[in-house]
């Protein structure tokens, strides 16, 4: 199998997150970075799927030359190439990235032979458009499902599980194809030492992509009110039992 | 909230190991009205207690360090929340195992069991160690793994229990309430404001670990200490540490040539360096526990600067190799610009306490004796001088300094590090007016704090010859050493030689009650005639050394305070702290104002008598007297003080003049000694050999709080009528009769090793011993070590001086000294002086 998986990088916040003063990003002043989890999710399936069926995995990624990052990461993991595409911005907006990744995906399909699997994130840990995986499949006129946690290989085509109220949807997609995979799909793995030491010396090719601005433009951040919850201590030891009881029963957990 | 509290008696900021540690410590010595607060949740409210490894390795080189380790390793121990996991500090080059040899000697001053393991040792208690890449290991079964959190909730709880202790999580200070007085110029505090409301207190502690500084900062003050990065990464599941079924089941490892540790924590390793590159972060750049991915002190992790730390770790432990990262930070802890804590109550405001830079490995020790000094004014459980935060000068307290001293001070955390090691950066911030005149002579400048000292001058090699002078055999005990210091010393004798004193400190004290104020600090009478000092003890209420100084008695109303650089921070802020209140007494720092040279030696006499027609015999000048006179420098009249004393067993004197004059002064000394063999003489004579052959003891060395004027030989006679700090002790001290101690000079008798080098000891507190090998210790627990040690060129003999039980403080007494690990014959010499014992020369 020939893989490719999209990521992007994404700052990793705590509970509270500010935002940059113009409100167009994340203020990201002293946070780190990582991959966005479902594309995470995304890198570790496509590993799993190349050491039982062999092949290899290519990670792709727009953004930030910093983001160079995120792709060591995916190959301390596993994968095998790793593809910038360096833009001066920290992300483009959904169609302009979303060209720019098909271009690429294009240019390297020519070069080295079609893909079999594109696996993307179902959506950005960050900017959350739902848009860049379908319009990349779209463009590239291949199938594509969304919201996958569960993939099984078999000649020709992919079985894609996507879940739902009380089960799964079951997709049995024609290869080549394009899944959006969700988090839960698997459990990724940690990078090893040896692994993150190998990823250092692992090339990074970039390739160069002009596209047009697309029609989506962001208005301005805002954070949503707080939800202050209210914390009652019912008491500490084996005095606070009976007040534990009553909540219960009162939550008609007890009869 | 309601029941927020609108005043307390303490007010102590953060709940780290520190804090909880202070509270509990506060209860049991009976404080009450007690509160704790903390920005962060309890138990684990987000600073680096949350995030230590929490081990504990008891040797230090340092005293202050390993006793108080050692002493809150046992605090852990009595709460049942420690382990002793055993710890290896492996070698991988000769050097270090040099260093390990070293730390033998430390482990046997503070009579901590330890071994040392041929490689083959190391495996057999770590038997996933690459024995191939190291030469061996000191080992020490009483390292320890402890609970910090629950340690912190456990004294947390007591102070609530005993005492009520009020306790306030997710509490954020939001400035420190202060007002001015009691005297012009001081401050005091009297609260805090928080974000749940204001509290006013007559005592604020700021024990919030790498935040101590901004919250100082809000009242005026400052802690000098610095966020700095720690990389930590856990590392796992691994099957042989899983087996254990334990936290911690084989001993750690520090890794002390690659900076590294290695701790097992369950199934998991933790790999912990100090080999990255320096990171530091102003607190400002630190993020709230809302906006932290893990928490505030757990800073994302910069893979790029762990990597080589990695690769040496794989080295050592093959099987980390491939074992999954799980956890990785970058975890800040606290550094100073010496190394050292900042304990004590802050210089700038009264009231206002800092426990600060305290890692967890001190954390209990440390804040009892926070504690302690709140309850008693001074600590009891040991001195603590290198941890005081009074000990910092204006100059150490920039930002430029703490974190110059923080970058380079990194990566020394498991260096190797010399007693006479001197810094790089940041040198040349206090220097006398005759610098560039030393520089030309090709000094070497040692810096004291932040003034530059000669210790010897380049300009004297040519003495090396004369004397027929020789380095030693050893790089270790040469460097930062020079013969040419021994060529100055025989010189001085035989001559005479010039030392810059212009680091002394030097304040006074006037006013109508000036004298009557000055006499309450010193065991010895102030109230001498004009023109006459003293040499005094000061104490503190226990009857321990806090200084040793002179005082001179200037005027009627005024008395002038010389003290040594190391002590000035500490000394001054003494002073100030107790000011009467009444407008009697104003003091005044005029160490920038005067510049002091020592003029010593046989020839001293002949020199200045060139330019003075004034009587400089014992007549016209008595020892302990000071005159002024005007000398005459190559034709210009210059107004000195000539203070008759000698800190180097020869006759002479300290000359005072005011700055501007020192360089008049300089040259025309030089001439006038030009065929009196006058040589410019550093601070290897006047603070090392000159001082050692003389017995006379140094504050922090053979004078520490633990001691009282009678067991270091500084008892007079009689005591004084007048009252003074720590009266009271000293005479029930006089009252139980012979000291259990004394102050002995001892020598070397044979300086070769098991090689056949000779060595010498460097005074890095190398245990003294019993002809049999054992330690010494006092029924107080106190230890007998090398407190100063160095060359007595004129007794032919090397010196090293130590505190002795009376019935060994006798001349003869065969003892031995153990230096890197090996043994020594020395011999009691002394309990005063070895060299002119009857201070003949003093006053000739």
């Amino acid at each position: 199998m020939r893989i490719l998986v999209c990521v992007k990088r994404v700052p990793a916040p705590g509970a509270k997150i500010n935002i940059a003063a113009d409100g167009q990003a994340v203020d990201t002043a002293h946070l780190g970075f990582t991959t966005s989890p479902h594309e995470e999710c995304a890198v570790e399936e496509a590993v799993r799927i190349t050491e039982a069926h062999g092949g290899e995995v290519t990670v792709l990624t727009l953004g930030p030359v910093e983001a160079e990052e995120q792709l060591r990461y995916a190959a301390s993991v596993g994968a095998h190439k790793l593809v910038l595409v360096p833009i001066e911005e920290t992300d483009w907006d959904p169609q302009r990235t979303a060209a720019a990744l098909t271009a690429t995906i294009s240019g390297i399909e020519a070069d080295d032979g079609a893909f079999d699997l594109l696996l993307f994130g179902n959506e950005s840990a960050d900017a959350g458009g739902f848009q860049v995986g379908v319009r990349v499949a779209y463009a590239l006129g291949r199938p594509v499902v969304n919201g996958i946690k569960g993939i099984d290989i078999a000649d020709g085509s992919v079985t894609a599980r996507r879940e739902i109220d009380g089960g799964f949807e079951v997709y049995e997609v024609p290869t080549p194809a394009v899944l959006g995979v969700k988090e839960g799909i698997n459990l990724p793995r940690y990078p090893t030492m040896k692994g993150r030491l190998a990823s250092k010396k692992a090339e990074v090719a970039t390739a160069g992509q002009l596209a047009d601005v697309g029609g989506q433009e962001r208005v301005r951040l805002h954070r949503p009110v707080e939800q202050i919850s209210e914390t009652i201590i019912l008491g500490e030891g084996p005095e606070a039992a009976a007040a534990v009881v009553d909540v219960l029963e009162e939550l008609g957990v007890l009869a | 909230m309601s029941d927020f509290p609108e005043r307390a008696n303490v007010v102590v900021i953060g709940a780290g190991i520190v804090g909880n540690c202070l509270v509990g410590h506060l209860a049991r010595l009976g404080w009450t009205d007690l509160v704790l607060i903390d920005k962060g949740p309890l138990p684990n409210p987000g600073g680096s207690t949350g995030h230590a490894s929490n081990f504990i390795f008891p040797v230090d080189h340092n005293k202050e360090m390993a006793l108080l380790g050692e002493q809150s390793a046992d605090q852990f121990r009595d709460m049942d929340l420690s382990v002793d996991s055993g710890g290896i500090e492996v070698a991988r080059t000769e050097e270090r195992m040099r260093e390990l040899d070293r730390r033998m000697t430390s482990a046997k001053a503070w009579g901590i069991e330890a071994h040392l393991l041929t490689p083959a040792g190391v495996k057999e208690l770590v038997p996933f160690i690459n024995e191939d890449v190291i030469l061996g290991g000191f080992y020490c079964p009483t390292v320890s793994v402890v609970d910090s959190l629950e340690t912190g909730t456990t004294m947390r709880k007591e102070a609530i229990e005993k005492v009520g202790c009020q306790v306030f999580a997710s509490t954020e200070v939001l400035d420190i309430l202060t007002e001015d007085g009691p005297n012009p110029g001081d401050r005091t505090v009297t609260g805090v404001v928080t974000d749940k409301g204001t509290i006013e207190a007559e005592y604020v502690v700021i024990a919030c670990g790498v935040w101590s500084n901004r919250i100082a900062n809000m009242a005026g003050a400052t802690i000098p200490l610095v966020p700095t990065v720690h990389q930590m990464a856990d590392v796992g599941p691994m099957d042989i540490l899983a087996e254990t079924n334990n936290e911690i089941g084989y001993p750690i490892v520090r890794d002390m040539d690659t900076f590294c540790y290695e701790r097992q924590s369950a199934g998991s390793m933790e790999v912990g360096s100090y080999g990255h590159r320096p990171i530091l972060h102003h607190p400002d750049e630190i993020p709230s526990n809302e906006e932290a991915a893990l928490s505030p002190t757990e800073m994302p992790f910069t893979p790029d600067d762990f990597d080589e730390q990695m690769e040496t770790a794989i080295e050592l432990m093959d099987m980390l190799g491939d074992a999954e990262i799980k956890y990785a930070i970058n975890g800040l802890l606290s550094l100073t610009p010496d190394g050292m804590p900042c304990l004590g109550e802050t210089v700038e405001v009264r009231n206002l306490w800092s426990a600060a830079a305290v890692w967890v490995k001190e954390g209990p020790g440390m804040a009892q004796v926070v504690a302690e000094w709140m309850t008693y004014g001074y600590p009891r459980v040991i001195d603590v001088h290198g941890a005081d935060i009074a000990r910092f000068y204006p100059s150490e307290c920039t930002e430029d300094h703490i974190w110059s001293r923080a970058e380079e001070s990194f990566n020394k955390v498991y260096g190797i590090v010399h007693p006479q090691e001197q810094w790089e950066g940041r040198r040349n911030l206090e220097v006398g007016p005759y610098f560039s005149r030393q520089e030309e002579l090709g000094a070497m400048f040692f810096q004291a704090r932040s003034w530059e000292r000669p210790q010897w001058f380049g300009s004297n090699a040519d003495l090396v010859d004369r004397y027929g002078l020789e380095e030693r055999a050893v790089e270790w005990d040469n460097r930062w050493w020079s013969p040419i210091t021994i060529g100055e010393h025989l010189n001085l004798r035989e001559n005479c030689g010039v030392v810059d004193l212009s680091s002394f400190q030097i304040y006074e004290l006037e006013g109508p009650g000036a004298v009557e104020y000055a006499d309450y600090l010193a065991v010895n009478k102030v109230d001498v005639p004009v023109g006459r000092s003293i040499y005094t003890p000061w104490l503190n209420d226990d009857g321990g050394f806090h200084s040793d100084l002179t005082m001179m008695r200037m005027a009627e109303d005024r008395v002038r305070i010389v003290t040594g650089v190391f002590d000035g921070g500490r000394d001054s802020f003494w002073v100030r702290r107790r000011l009467p209140t009444d407008g009697s007494v104003s003091f005044r720092d005029i160490t920038r104002d005067l510049t002091t040279l020592g003029l010593w030696g046989p020839n001293a006499p002949d020199v200045l008598s060139q330019m003075t027609d004034h009587d400089l015999g014992q007549d016209g000048s008595p020892y302990g007297s000071i005159i002024d006179v005007d000398l005459n420098c190559g034709g210009t009249t210059v107004p000195v003080s000539l203070f008759r004393i000698s800190y180097v067993g020869d006759t002479g004197w300290e000359i005072y003049t005011d700055w501007e004059n020192g360089p008049a002064l300089w040259d025309s000394l030089m001439l006038a000694g030009a065929d009196l063999g006058i040589r410019p003489t550093g601070g290897g004579v006047y603070g090392s050999s000159g001082r050692l052959e003389k017995g006379y003891r140094l504050m922090g060395a053979e004078l520490e709080s633990e001691y009282n004027p009678l067991e270091v030989g500084l008892a007079r006679p009689k005591v004084k009528a007048a009252d003074f700090i720590g009266k009271e002790a000293y005479l029930a001290a006089r009252g139980r009769g012979e000291p259990e101690i004394a102050v002995c000079t001892l020598t070397v008798e044979d300086h070769a090793d098991g090689q056949g080098r000779l060595r010498y000891m460097q005074g890095g507190n190398e245990p003294i011993l019993t002809p049999d090998g054992d330690r010494i210790v006092d029924s107080h627990g106190r230890i007998s070590r090398v407190t100063s040690a160095g060359p007595g060129p004129s007794v032919d003999r090397f010196l090293l001086m130590t505190h002795l039980p009376t019935e060994l403080a006798t001349p003869g007494t065969d003892l031995q000294v153990m230096y890197m690990n090996e043994l020594y014959p020395v011999k009691v010499a002394s309990t005063g002086a070895v060299f002119d014992p009857d201070d003949s020369r003093l006053k000739g």
